[in-house]
């Protein structure tokens, strides 16, 4: 439910885009955070004491991936901080954000974040958790390009999408292989199986994927880059996503995951070096940065890489206090960002060298933002110092015996002395010296009351959680630590004052170190362009070239060596693979075609097919320079599919053949006008090119053939098993109520399909139509065709004649029968229609007959003659077609059944008798209009060119005669 | 029967299948059409070859020898959606030919 919340928040959010309130997506977001806020706080007392609380839905058994949430004292206490945190952002983004952005939207990917950040916190399955990882990388995303007109936001939001992403890809593998390893996806089981998951040969790879997840994801090095450039986001962002919560998410995950994995060397080394090397360079950067938030930046990295080592070293007491330091870091750090908001808010500028003296302007601000960056130093009495402290004294005991044991504690004063210094930095360069020159905005003034709560709030809580651990953090740090450690929780004692020792020695040479290093350059700083020594280490520039190279590059010499935008090789090689994808498993399988004896060869059977295979090779010799010619004979090929259909018992499919093809060939008829003149040029030269490629063409053909000669005989001389089949023949007529079992299979034991055919015919043929629409012929066809020409110049010619006669006696006999047939063809539709369910018809034989009837007025008299005469409205045909078979269709949920579910009888017509009478034959009624308005609107559409083009010659020759 | 009728499919694919890899727009629609012969011819043929024995059911008679309906039905669609891809192709053909001024398959005009 608290995790639900946040989405249903967002959701709602969105659906204020339009509103210019910007205080009601602020009001949302608040009072969904606050809900879980309380609702967190309310499962505490569950939780106090080492309880878990858990729910299950199931989600997807059969793989182990349930939707379980489990809270346990670290969750709870992460969550409290994710929800308080999100609540004091949402108080401060009210007044920050500015007006003229899409406020609602801002509130909304926030929201997202958040439920996706408690996702995070609260699996119990890891597959779960890696979900909800990979959705705050994507609202981490769309909040830093919230402001998308801004380049540099575009670039961070990729930057940082791209890496953490990444990341989170492996460690969704990861943790698969975790999961596998532990034998089950279920964060309880893994975490009890930490001595099976250790001995595993797999553990490095596994470890290795998931430090990898949880790195980019906490911008550890050399994965650091993406979080500096992230600041382009709006600060609030800045201070919630990326140094409060989402970044926190890699070292939750390792402090969760620790019992299982940690404890090992690799884990030491690995997760060691990469926690103090972040450390060091992370707190060496921020002095450098002149960005205020790009300091507070390589702040938090370097503050993550301290976490990180803490995690690193496996010992129960720096565990407590790597937990300790994501809460403090989560309050100073946030308190930060929003203080740099307002100066920039204020001031409009985040460079420190143009801003100075701010303290007389923003007197309160000032005080926090250093209060603050002292607990970020670790200045004692505030909440960074204990943390610290614990850091120091964990880093000086021995863990693991190797060298980078032997350096951390040294490499632990150096960052920290670092730390105080860009902390002194911060301070001193923005809040003392001169009053500022040159400022955007000339007079900055202190923020309203509860833009600065916030931070009055978490600096408030640096201070009292400093000065009295026990009694603030105490119990639930506590209580945190048992559900991470469980028995072997140490016994640690949280107080300000452990009395002189090597961690207090440490922390004072710290001090004293960083306050002489900001003396000694603090002219430096200001000064210096970059980072010295460093400045070669831009991981931002090795990503850009990874990222050039990668998607650019290899792409592009990937593309255009396999790639290839023309028609022909695509074709060929989707033939080959065919051809292997049919040969190679018969090939490989051993497949042998059985031989039967020739005995009952048909001569006339074999004749008709001689005709066939020689009008075939005709169709593919002429159809480069005779294209009428090549459309007889495919015509001809045609008739012979359709007689071998009549001979071989499938009458319903040599009429159904015939009709489509007539008006194939009309339709290509009408076609070819628009085709550009070939004649063939017998000197034509074949260069070598051309005739290598014909020959593979004609091997690659002539394999195909075979091949698919060989497979056709071996299928057809199988015996046949008991298929399907014979259900059809059995029950076509008691359940189907037709002889003609084809027919009844069609409209109705297969009746969706058929009803899925008739819509796609009705859309190819209202694209058809589209398309011709806003056809333009090419220029060369455009004048009138060439028999026209021949049949004008004659009707000029001959004194006795006038224009048009030629055309208008052309066929003349031929016509007067085809317009006398338009009744009888039509009685023929109907005949084929009704007995369509018992003998060989049906709607899709009638419907084509009926559009042969009219096609035959429109070949008889011309289109503009057939017009004036008949109005056929394909569209209507159409929709009504449509309408009676879906009717047909849902007519049965009327009468309790599924739907299209026939229904079939036999009624007493008075003088005819007995009729067939079943609801299919509404249905094939409907394929029948259908089938007819689509071929005739297709038709119809191709014909209306040739009286479209005398429009639109006209119009050109009134063009062309105006000037 | 069979074997002529395989050797027709075979032939029917191989004119198809060079046609198709032709360079001009007609010659690939008429490959279509071949080959779409060949293939419905195929998949008819797949429940067996029997001559004179359509699926009609009549009174009395036994309906093991009739011919398979099922390759029939979906032949008889097969070529309805048959007619319909060419009438698609062709006028994508010609609002090609139209736009491109060539009837080669990628709207180029030079004969490579």
């Amino acid at each position: 439910m608290v995790v639900i919340l946040p989405f249903v928040g967002s959701l709602l959010t969105a659906f204020l885009l339009r509103t210019n309130s910007r205080l009601l997506p602020a009001s949302i977001a608040g009072f969904v955070a606050a809900t879980v806020v309380l609702m967190t706080a309310a499962l505490y007392p569950s939780v106090a004491n080492g309880g878990v609380v858990r729910f299950e839905i199931e989600w997807l058994p059969q793989l182990g991936v349930n939707l379980n949430l489990r809270v346990d004292g670290f969750a709870w206490l992460f969550a409290m901080l994710v929800g308080i945190i999100g609540v004091l952002v949402v108080l401060y983004a009210r007044y920050y954000m500015s007006e003229e952005g899409p406020v609602p939207r801002f509130f909304s990917f926030l929201l997202a974040f958040m439920g996706s950040m408690l996702g995070i916190v609260f699996s119990g399955n890891v597959i779960l958790l890696s979900v909800f990882w990979e959705l705050t990388s994507l609202t981490s995303f769309l909040l830093i390009s919230y402001w998308n007109q801004n380049p540099a936001a575009r670039d961070g939001a990729r930057m940082a999408l791209t890496v953490t992403a990444t990341g989170g890809f492996c460690l969704l593998v990861g943790l698969v292989i975790l999961g596998n390893i532990a034998g089950s996806y279920d964060l309880d089981v893994i975490l009890s199986s930490a001595e099976a998951i250790t001995a595993h040969p797999l553990y490095l790879t596994c470890l290795i994927l998931i430090l990898l997840g949880a790195f980019t994801k906490s911008a550890q090095f050399p994965f650091h880059f993406w979080l500096p450039n992230a600041m382009a986001a709006p600060t609030p962002v800045s201070a919630y996503l990326h140094s409060a919560t989402m970044v926190k998410a890699g070292v939750f995950l390792l402090a969760r995951l620790s019992p299982a994995l940690s404890g090992t060397y690799e884990w030491f080394m690995l997760v060691g070096l990469a926690g103090v090397s972040t450390l060091l360079l992370g707190s060496y950067f921020a002095m450098f940065q002149q960005d205020l938030k790009g300091l507070l930046a390589f702040s938090t990295i370097s503050h993550l890489g301290l976490i990180t080592t803490l995690l690193s070293l496996g010992s129960p007491v720096a565990t407590v206090a790597a937990i300790f330091h994501m809460v403090n870091h989560a309050t100073f750090k946030a308190s930060l960002f929003m203080a740099a908001g307002i100066i920039d808010h204020e001031t409009g500028t985040r460079d420190m060298r143009r801003l100075s003296g701010l303290l007389r302007y923003l007197p309160i601000t000032g005080r926090l933002a250093m209060v603050a960056s002292a607990a970020m130093a670790g200045v004692p009495l505030l909440n960074g110092f204990l943390s610290k402290e614990m850091f120091f004294a964990e880093a000086v005991e021995t863990h693991a015996n190797s060298w980078l044991d032997t350096a951390t504690p040294y490499l632990a004063v150096i960052a920290s002395a670092f730390s105080v210094a860009y902390s002194l930095r911060f301070i001193h360069s923005v809040f003392f010296g001169p009053p500022p020159m040159g400022l955007p905005n000339q007079a900055p003034q202190e923020p309203p009351h509860w833009m600065r709560f916030p931070i009055d709030f978490l600096v408030i809580a640096c201070l009292v959680v400093g000065i009295f651990p026990n009694f603030t953090i105490g119990p639930f740090l506590h209580a945190a630590a048992v559900s991470v450690l469980g028995q072997s929780t140490p016994q640690y004692s949280l107080s300000v004052w452990h009395g002189f020792n090597v961690p207090l020695l440490m922390s004072l040479v710290a001090m004293t170190t960083g306050c002489a290093i900001y003396v000694g350059f603090r002219s430096y700083f200001s000064r210096c362009e970059g980072t010295p020594v460093f400045r070669h280490l831009a991981g931002q520039r090795i990503f850009e070239r990874v990222l050039v190279t990668l998607s650019w590059r290899w792409a592009r010499s990937l593309e255009s060596r396999l790639g290839t935008r023309s028609l022909q090789p695509q074709l060929r090689w989707i033939t080959f693979l065919g051809f292997l994808a049919a040969f190679l498993p018969l090939y490989l399988a051993g497949f042998q075609s059985r031989m039967l004896s020739p005995s009952d060869l048909d001569a006339a059977f074999l004749g008709i097919w001689t005709i066939g295979c020689c009008l075939a090779i005709g169709t593919a010799y002429l159809a480069k320079y005779h294209r009428l010619a090549a459309l007889v004979m495919l015509g001809g090929v045609g008739l012979i599919v359709c007689i071998t259909f009549l001979w071989l018992s499938a009458p319903d499919l040599a009429l159904t053949q015939l009709l489509v093809e007539i008006v194939t060939t009309v339709l290509i008829l009408l076609g070819l006008r628009w085709l550009p003149k070939r004649v063939g040029d017998l000197k034509d030269e074949m260069t070598f090119r051309a005739r290598f490629r014909r020959f593979r063409d004609f091997v690659l053909a002539a394999a195909c053939g075979v091949g698919m000669a060989f497979i056709s005989y071996a299928v057809m001389t199988m015996t046949v098993p008991d298929t399907i089949a014979n259900f059809f023949l059995n029950n076509a007529y008691t359940q189907g109520g037709g002889r003609n079992v084809v027919n009844v299979i069609l409209v109705d034991f297969r009746g969706f399909d058929t009803l899925g055919e008739i819509t796609v015919l009705g859309i190819v043929a209202l694209t058809v139509y589209a398309l011709l629409r806003r056809f333009r012929p090419a220029p060369d066809s455009l004048a009138a065709p060439e028999q026209q020409q021949v049949q004008a110049l004659f009707d000029e010619q001959q004194p006795d004649r006038d224009a048009g006669d030629t055309v208008r006696d052309y066929l003349l006999v031929p016509s007067v029968i085809m317009q006398w047939l338009f009744p009888v063809v039509i009685t023929l539709a109907v005949y084929i229609f009704i007995r369509g369910h018992d003998l060989p018809g049906g709607g899709f034989s009638a419907g084509l007959t009926m559009s042969i009837a009219f096609l035959l007025q429109y070949l008889a008299g011309g289109t503009r003659w057939a017009e004036d005469r008949i109005r056929v409205l394909p569209l209507r045909w159409m929709a009504s077609g449509l309408i009676t078979a879906g009717g047909t269709g849902i007519g049965a949920w009327l009468f309790g059944y599924p739907f299209l579910t026939s229904h079939s009888r036999y009624l007493d017509l008075p003088l005819i008798g007995k009729v067939p009478a079943a609801t299919a034959m509404i249905f094939d009624l409907g394929v029948f209009l259908l089938v007819v308005g689509s071929t005739v609107l297709i038709l119809v559409a191709l014909a209306h060119q040739s009286i479209r083009i005398n429009r639109i010659r006209a119009m050109d020759e009134a063009k062309e005669g105006a000037p | 029967m069979e074997l002529v009728l395989s050797a027709a499919i075979g032939f029917m694919t191989a004119c198809g299948v060079w046609l198709l890899l032709r360079p001009r727009t007609y010659q690939v629609i008429v490959g279509l059409s071949l080959l779409s012969y060949a293939v419905n011819l195929f998949i008819f043929g797949v429940g067996g070859v029997k001559s004179d024995e359509p699926p009609l059911l009549t009174e009395g008679a036994s309906v093991a020898l009739l011919a398979d309906p099922v390759p029939q039905a979906l032949v008889l669609t097969a070529i309805v959606i048959g007619f319909a891809t060419t009438a698609l192709f062709l006028v994508v053909l010609l609002a090609s030919r139209g736009l491109t001024g060539s009837d080669h398959v990628d709207g180029r005009s030079d004969p490579r």
